[in-house]
């Protein structure tokens, strides 16, 4: 697999934030972390959780790097101030969560810049956890340009009446049909947000529509299992979880 | 965040973040995830006063039952004052505004 690194093997890494174009053509700020090398590498999209974009998704992006990506996780709070990502991202829940039309513009604008880069492939991932996963499947969907969706416990895609806000007006899996890479599901069992039965129904919407989609759910693992810093994390779960996320990413993305 | 279910309420009051003190003009009530208490979800606070940026925050998380238990103990607070008849129900524009 390309993430076996070797003991007498080069690595290096640059990480760092850059500003980019996002949603309206509005300049955000990003996290950018990718192997020393021309490569060509292929691309990650990293979306952070509802949360905030916090240090665990910086880890995630450099560990994307680790593995041979170039991986971009944009800000998507830019536009509701700055301070501790915690502050942020609780004036963001007040709010409802970020709009999806925005949160489109800028993932769309993460994969404008990755195909731009020369030391990029033309094979481009979008992952994304909690709110994120949900917002991974939308952007399968809504977007062109991404050819493998890795959905992480993402809550919320399939949506009741009664939940679908001016903020969040469609629910992702109302556009199935529309999926146009193949995408990975890691869940808990003991989720309440996706249940297990939503995820069923997800599962079962991607069949009727002929997707190519791999979940894999997890007994004693509930929400968010993979995060290390949180009661949540589930040690075996999360390195099995982690190991079929890059079979996954090497079979779509190499 | 996966319920966004969150609530604001427009409020007067102070509000107290490490030492300083600061006018609160917004309560923003949401059951999600919290960030410190470790359950999945639960009942969130945040006092805030959004002119002055996301830094201006006083945050409680708490369990159902607590939060259960807190409306019913403000609600006890309040009408207790009000038999005793010290109950100042004073419109919140009415309230002196304090510099920190």
């Amino acid at each position: 697999m390309a993430h076996a690194y070797l003991t007498d093997q080069y690595e290096g890494m640059i990480a760092e934030t850059i500003t980019m174009r996002g949603h309206n053509g509005d300049v955000i700020n990003a996290y950018v972390a990718r192997p020393l090398g021309a490569g060509p590498f292929p691309g990650m999209v990293v979306i952070h959780h509802a949360p905030g974009w916090d240090e665990w998704y910086r880890e995630c992006t450099r560990k994307f790097a680790h593995h041979g990506f170039v991986a971009i996780s944009p800000n998507l709070y830019f536009r509701d101030g700055h301070g501790t990502p915690e502050d942020v991202g609780a004036k963001v829940r007040a709010a409802g969560g970020a709009p999806d039309a925005r949160v489109l513009g800028d993932l769309e604008g993460a994969n404008t810049l990755l195909r731009s880069l020369p030391y990029v492939t033309r094979k481009i991932g979008v992952f994304g956890t909690c709110s994120g996963g949900r917002q991974a499947v939308l952007a399968g969907s809504r977007l062109k340009g991404f050819d493998a969706v890795v959905d992480c416990w993402g809550g919320r895609v399939v949506m009741s009446k009664e939940e679908l806000t001016p903020n969040q007006p469609v629910a992702p899996i109302e556009y199935t049909k529309d999926l146009s890479a193949p995408i990975l599901g890691l869940f808990g069992n003991d989720d309440k947000a996706p249940t297990p039965e939503q995820v069923n129904q997800h599962e079962a919407e991607l069949k009727k529509h002929g997707k190519s989609y791999e979940f894999h759910r997890y007994d004693g693992a509930g929400h968010g299992f993979f995060y290390y810093d949180r009661g949540a994390y589930r040690q075996e779960q999360a390195v099995d979880g982690w190991k079929k996320l890059f079979a996954f990413t090497d079979r779509t993305l190499r | 965040m996966c319920t966004m279910i969150a609530h604001q309420v427009k409020i007067m009051g102070r509000g107290k973040s490490g030492p300083q003190w600061f006018d609160v003009r917004e309560a923003n009530v949401s059951y999600d995830h919290p960030y410190d208490l470790p359950l999945e979800h639960a009942l969130n606070i945040d006092f805030v006063n959004e002119a002055l940026g996301p830094g201006a925050r006083v945050a409680v998380e708490l369990s159902v039952d607590a939060a259960r238990q807190l409306v019913k103990t403000i609600e006890a607070v309040l009408a207790q004052a009000d038999q005793r008849g010290v109950l100042e129900d004073i419109p919140v524009v009415a309230v002196p505004a304090r510099t920190a």
